[in-house]
């Protein structure tokens, strides 16, 4: 479903990411691990084009996505993303901000989208915040409602840029719970994650990166519990 | 004895009055100067904001070249006073043209309050977070549909007060419009001022003119922020 070929991206001087070759298969739940500046999140942006790589070959279900002339918006709405900071639209009420996207895109007509956004909404168990506004809403609750945000284009993919690293302790809980029971409906995700408790639950792979390469990859068994890279071997041990 | 003083004050000031606003029907002068500042003040807030808008964009312009149009514009605007902008309007640049005087004067008005209002509208959107674009984007918008839906609503939240300044200093601004012959609210006063060789009644009352425009123009757009408001709500 994702190719990955070769992937570089600098930013001027200086190498994020320094050549990933990876194939992300359909209904997968990759969680990408490393520490900070390993470029875990650059990867992660690469892919719906948050961040035009430098140098390499992204393919989406066949599709050249980083080539020349390509619909970039079209791609987008394939992935769905989800945001450490949530970024929900804080002029628009919770409804509105999970409706914007299909209704100024087409996809559905009102009616169809407030629809599917309050079904959404009941999901993520936030129906009753459908007239509130962002600020109204608890850190856990915004989390979840940018993920009902994202699910409203339908995409193919979701990715997850840290999702719950900006959350009070005890509203992580209930962001994860909705990322997990979405990774059993079989939605293929990619998750940058610093939560190796809920990285090992949840996914069917797990990538460690360093230094802009993916180091060490594996079942989550295989990178938790016996682990052969070295680096792998100290950040995991800093990390439990 | 005091009383005398006051009660002789104030027959020589309701005389004064009279004389200023009510002989020779002078008040219709300053009717007729609310006119032209209300017109030319109105047609130059429209200029000023479209040209605002459209100076913004080439000031955030990706390339270099439309960078510098946004640049150059507002440098020669801020760095002359209006006062020389409006005669070289009114006398050079439409010279040969025979349009209505006040539609020239709004014109000049509206060229100069642009530059102040691109730099407005400028930090305003410079002041919205790059997580709102980066989430308008990552939906599939297009750069202008994030732009329209999502910046700029909430960048209009955040500039309105600075742009309702901008406004007030523009109506104010515009007491300058008689160095090229036009009859405003200033220019009314400062004519009574001349036929009646009185100077405290005419220009305290062209004062007392302004400030209740202003005054009531600020509380209307006190309640328009009000409302622009409401999503703040906690």
């Amino acid at each position: 479903m994702i190719q990955i070929n070769n992937l570089h991206k600098s930013f001027g001087d200086l190498a994020v990411l320094r050549g990933i070759d990876e194939h992300i298969s359909q209904g997968e739940v990759v969680s990408v691990i490393g520490p900070s500046g390993s470029g875990k999140s650059t990867f992660l942006r690469c892919l719906n084009l948050l961040e035009n790589p430098t140098e390499g070959e992204i393919y989406i279900d066949g599709e050249m996505i980083n080539g020349k002339g390509v619909n970039v918006n079209k791609i987008r709405q394939k992935t769905g993303m989800v945001f450490q900071h949530f970024n929900l639209f804080p002029h628009l009420t919770i409804l509105k901000n999970v409706t914007l996207a299909p209704v100024v895109l087409k996809k559905m007509n009102k009616e169809q989208a407030e629809k599917g956004a309050t079904e959404l909404l009941k999901k993520v168990g936030l129906e009753e915040k459908a007239s509130s506004y962002p600020a109204q809403l608890s850190g856990g609750q915004k989390q979840r409602v940018a993920i009902a945000r994202a699910l409203a284009m339908e995409p193919e993919i979701m990715l997850f840029d840290e999702p719950t690293s900006a959350l009070d302790p005890e509203m992580v809980g209930e962001v994860l719970d909705v990322i997990k029971e979405l990774a059993m409906s079989g939605m293929t995700m990619v998750i940058v994650t610093h939560e190796m408790g809920f990285a090992k639950e949840v996914s069917t792979r797990v990538l460690f990166m360093d230094g802009g390469y993916i180091i060490e990859k594996g079942t989550p068994a295989e990178i938790f519990d016996n682990p052969q890279n070295d680096r792998t071997k100290s950040f995991l041990s800093k990390m439990l | 004895m005091y009383m005398g003083w006051l009660s002789q004050w104030w027959s020589e000031l309701a005389a004064d009055l009279y004389k200023c606003f009510i002989k020779d029907d002078r008040y219709m002068l300053l009717l007729n100067g609310i006119g032209v500042t209300i017109k030319v003040s109105l047609l130059a807030v429209i200029i000023g904001i479209i040209i605002g808008i459209a100076i913004a964009f080439c000031s955030l312009s990706k390339r270099k070249g439309i960078r510098l149009i946004g640049k150059v514009y507002t440098d020669v605007i801020r760095g002359t006073p209006s006062v020389t902008q409006l005669m070289i309007i009114y006398f050079v640049v439409f010279a040969t043209v025979s349009w209505e005087k006040w539609i020239i004067a709004a014109i000049a008005f509206g060229i100069n309050s642009g530059a102040y209002v691109s730099e407005i509208i400028r930090a305003g959107i410079l002041s919205i977070d790059k997580g709102q674009t980066e989430a308008g984007r990552s939906l599939g918008l297009s750069g202008f549909q994030t732009m329209s839906r999502i910046v700029i609503p909430q960048a209009v939240k955040n500039i309105f007060p600075a742009l309702c300044n901008e406004f007030i200093v523009l109506i104010k601004e515009t007491a300058i419009v008689g160095y090229v012959g036009l009859m405003d609210i200033q220019k009314a006063g400062d004519f009574i001022k001349s036929a009646t060789f009185i100077a405290f009644v005419p220009l305290i009352g062209t004062a007392v003119i302004y400030f209740v425009i202003i005054k009531f123009l600020t509380l209307l757009l006190g309640v328009i922020e009000k409302s622009l408001r409401k999503s703040d709500v906690r």
